[in-house]
C-alpha cells in the first residue's frame, strides 16, 4: 500500500462528503416541506388560536420565507457550523445541544451492540464453518435465521422480565443509576467513568448498557454468522488452506489465516451496520428507554421540527461519510492488493 | 523402498452418492527415484497424491489400504505425527501456484514459517529462506512481496523452494506446470529435478505424457481410479501393455510423426458406479472384437500381473 496514494485517496474522499452532504440536505428539506403540518402547528395543535397570532409565530420561526430564503439560511448556518435552533417544544433552543446529549448514547449503545454483534456472529459463523456438515453446523446455522427473525421489542422485554424482573440482577431502562452524578467529558458513561475514576458509576453504566447492547448484538449477530460460515467454507476450500495443511502448519493458525481472508467481505457488512446503528436503533433505545438519536429524531419528526431534523439528519450523515473512509481504510490495511 | 502403497482405497462421500475415486491402488517409490502418475481428468492421481500424505479433501476418505512411509503406515498416524512429516520429510507442491499461496501474507513469511513450524528458530530460517530463494533464482528481495507482486513461474518457484527447505525424503508433485507456459514449465521441471539429484524420490502428477517421459524412472497409468499399468519409461513407450494405454498414446499428437490422432469412443465412467468387471472394457476395442473376452473382462476384475520385469499390468488379455 502506497502511503501516498492513500493520503491522496483520503483527501478525495473526505471531499467528496461534501457533494453527499449537499445532496441528502437538498432532499431532506424538500421533503419536510412536502409533509402535511409545520413546527407552529404542532405547538399550537387543535386550541383554537387567532390567524394574525399564527402568522407571528410562524414569523417568529422564519416559516414565512419563501422556501428557497429558508433553504440558503439553513444551509449558510451549517457551513458556519452552526445546525440552527429548535422550532417545537421547545422552542428556540440549539439543535446542537441535542445532539451533544442524544449522539453519545447512541454511539455508545452501537459500539457495544455492534461489538457483540461481530464477537457473536464471527464465533458461531468460524465454529460452524470449521465443522462444516456436522450437527454443531447445523446448530449455527439455524442460530443465524432464528435470531435474524427476532422481533427486538419482544426479544428485549423478554431479556428484561428474565434479568430483571425475575432475576432482579440488571436494570431494564436508562443509561444509569439516577442517583449517580457523573462529571460527563465524551458523553459516553462507560468511558467518562473510567476516565474521571468512578468506579460506582462504571459498574451502574456497565449495568445499564448489557441488556439493550446484548439485544442488540445477539439480533444482528445473525447476519454474520452466515456471512463469515459461508466466506470461512470458502476460504477453506481454498489451495492455499491446504497448502498450509501440507506444509505441516498448526491447524489453529490455519483457522486464523482462512479467517483473516474470510473476513474482507465481513468488513463490508460490519461498516454497513455501524453506519445504519449509528442512526439510531429506535426499537431498541424505545424497548430500553434509552435516550438516543432514534428516539429523537422519531420525535421531532412528529413535530415536524425541520431545523432539528436537517440538523440531525446531516451530523449523522457527516460522521458515516468518515466511518466509510475508516472501512476503506481497513481493507488497505488488511488485504495488500486493495490499491488507492 | 521409501513409500509402499499397499491396495489403497479412497472414496468420496457425496450427497449424490459414494464416488469410487482410488481403488486398490498398488505402487511404490524407491530412495531417489522419480514415479509419474499419468492420467485423464478425474482418474484419481491427484486423490492419490494426498492420499500419500493423508490429505484427501473432504468429503473424501481414505476407506482401505496402506500407505507406509519408511516403515510407517501414514494413515494411522495421529494428525500431530502427520504435521511434523509434512513439509519436512514429505513436501507437496500443487497445481496452480496462483492460489497455492495466502493471498495476504508476504511470501517470505510464509517460507520462514514451514521451518518455524519445524523447530528451526526465526533468524535461521530467515536466512535459509534467503539462501532458498537464491536457489530457486529469484532475488533475494522478493522475500518481502505479496503473491499477487509476482508471476506464476515465481511463485511456482517460491512453492518449490518451500518444499526444499528441509530436504524432503519425498516431493510430491501435483501437476506444477500445468499453469504455467512452456518456457516456466521447463524451469520447474529442471528445479524438481535437481531436488532429485540430491537425493529426493518425486512422485509427479500430469496429463501431459511426454513431459512424463522425458525426466520419470517410471510411469504409472491410471484410469478411472484403478492404476492400469505401471512400469520403467522405457517398457512403457516400446511396449504398452494396456489397451487404454496403447489407446492414450495414439491419441497423443507426435510432432515428428504424421499420424492420425485417433480419440479414445465414450466416456470415462461414473465412478458412483463404476461398471462391472474391467473398468475400461465399455471403451475398449480389443474387448468388443474379441467374442472370447465377454464374460471375462466385463464380470471379472483384473489383477495385476508382471509381464516383464517391473513392468505390471492389470489386464486379462495377459493371463
Amino acid at each position: 500500500m502506497a502511503s501516498r496514494g492513500l493520503g491522496r485517496y483520503i483527501i478525495i474522499r473526505g471531499l467528496l462528503i461534501i457533494p453527499m452532504i449537499l445532496i441528502l440536505y437538498t432532499v431532506v428539506f424538500f421533503f419536510l416541506r412536502v409533509l402535511p403540518g409545520n413546527p407552529v402547528m404542532a405547538v399550537v395543535g387543535a386550541k383554537n388560536i387567532p390567524p394574525e397570532q399564527l402568522k407571528a409565530l410562524e414569523h417568529m420561526a422564519g416559516l414565512d420565507k419563501p422556501y428557497w430564503v429558508q433553504y440558503f439560511d439553513y444551509l449558510v448556518k451549517l457551513l458556519h457550523g452552526n445546525f440552527g435552533v429548535t422550532l417545537a417544544f421547545p422552542m428556540g433552543k440549539p439543535v446542537w445541544e441535542y445532539i451533544a446529549l442524544r449522539f453519545p448514547a447512541t454511539l455508545e449503545l452501537t459500539i457495544w451492540g455492534f461489538t457483540f454483534s461481530v464477537l457473536f456472529g464471527l464465533l458461531t459463523g468460524v465454529i460452524g464453518a470449521t465443522r462444516k456438515g456436522k450437527p454443531v453446523d447445523t446448530g449455527m446455522r439455524f442460530y443465524s435465521i432464528f435470531v435474524y427473525t427476532l422481533f427486538i421489542p419482544w426479544f428485549g422485554m423478554m431479556l428484561q422480565y428474565f434479568f430483571g424482573v425475575i432475576l432482579h440482577v440488571l436494570p431494564t431502562s436508562g443509561r444509569i443509576d439516577p442517583g449517580l452524578h457523573l462529571h460527563t467529558i465524551t458523553g459516553l458513561y462507560v468511558l467518562d467513568s473510567i476516565l474521571t475514576g468512578n468506579w460506582d458509576a462504571l459498574v451502574s453504566s456497565l449495568r445499564h448498557i448489557i441488556l439493550p447492547s446484548l439485544t442488540l448484538g445477539i439480533v444482528l449477530s445473525g447476519a454474520y454468522t452466515r456471512l463469515v460460515r459461508n466466506n470461512m467454507v470458502d476460504v477453506l476450500s481454498q489451495d492455499f488452506i491446504r497448502s498450509y495443511h501440507a506444509r505441516g502448519v498448526k491447524g489453529w493458525k490455519i483457522t486464523w489465516y482462512a479467517l483473516k481472508n474470510a473476513f474482507i467481505p465481513v468488513i463490508t457488512l460490519m461498516g454497513l451496520q455501524f453506519a445504519i446503528l449509528l442512526g439510531g436503533a429506535v426499537l431498541t433505545e424505545t424497548t430500553f428507554s434509552w435516550p438516543g438519536m432514534g428516539t429523537f429524531l422519531m420525535e421531532r419528526i412528529d413535530y415536524r421540527d425541520y431545523t432539528s431534523i436537517q440538523g440531525t439528519v446531516i451530523f449523522i450523515a457527516i460522521f458515516i461519510g468518515f466511518i466509510s473512509l475508516i472501512v476503506d481504510i481497513i481493507y488497505a490495511l488488511l488485504d495488500p492488493r486493495v490499491k488507492y | 523402498m521409501l513409500v509402499d502403497v499397499k491396495n489403497l482405497s479412497i472414496y468420496y462421500f457425496t450427497l449424490s452418492g459414494i464416488v469410487r475415486a482410488v481403488e486398490n491402488v498398488s505402487f511404490h517409490i524407491d530412495k531417489g527415484e522419480w514415479v509419474t502418475f499419468v492420467g485423464e481428468s478425474g482418474s484419481g492421481k491427484s486423490t492419490v497424491a494426498y492420499g500419500i500424505i493423508n490429505l484427501v479433501p473432504s468429503p473424501g476418505k481414505i476407506t482401505g489400504g496402506k500407505v507406509l512411509f519408511q516403515g510407517n503406515d501414514l494413515t494411522k498416524l495421529s494428525p500431530e505425527e502427520l504435521k511434523n512429516i509434512r513439509g519436512k520429510e514429505i513436501s507437496m507442491v500443487f497445481q496452480d501456484p496462483m492460489t497455492s499461496l495466502d493471498p495476504l501474507r508476504k511470501v517470505g513469511d510464509q517460507i520462514v514459517e514451514v521451518m518455524v513450524e519445524h523447530g528451526v528458530d526465526e533468524k535461521e530460517a530467515l536466512k535459509r529462506a534467503k539462501d532458498l530463494l537464491k536457489s530457486v533464482n529469484i532475488p533475494e528481495d522478493r522475500i518481502s512481496y505479496y503473491p499477487h507482486q509476482l508471476s506464476g513461474g515465481q511463485r511456482q518457484r517460491i512453492i518449490i523452494s518451500m518444499a526444499m527447505a528441509f530436504h524432503p525424503k519425498l516431493l510430491i508433485a501435483d501437476e506444477p506446470t500445468t499453469a504455467l507456459d512452456v518456457i516456466v514449465q521447463d524451469s520447474i521441471m529442471d528445479l524438481i529435478d535437481k531436488l532429485k539429484e540430491e537425493g529426493t524420490s518425486i512422485f509427479f502428477i500430469t496429463h501431459d505424457i511426454s513431459l512424463a517421459v522425458e525426466r520419470s524412472d517410471r510411469i504409472g497409468i491410471m484410469y478411472a481410479g484403478k492404476l492400469v499399468e505401471i512400469g520403467f519409461v522405457d517398457q512403457i513407450i516400446e511396449n504398452p501393455l494396456h489397451p487404454y494405454t496403447q489407446a492414450l498414446f495414439a491419441s497423443t499428437p507426435d510432432l515428428w510423426v504424421d499420424k492420425k490422432i485417433s480419440a479414445i469412443p465414450g466416456f470415462p465412467p461414473d465412478l458412483r458406479a463404476p461398471p462391472p468387471g474391467c473398468r475400461f472394457h465399455p471403451r475398449c476395442s480389443v474387448f468388443k472384437n474379441k467374442e472370447e473376452l465377454k464374460g471375462v473382462c466385463d464380470v471379472e476384475e483384473p489383477k495385476m500381473i508382471e509381464v516383464e520385469n517391473g513392468h505390471f499390468v492389470a489386464c486379462h488379455l495377459y493371463r
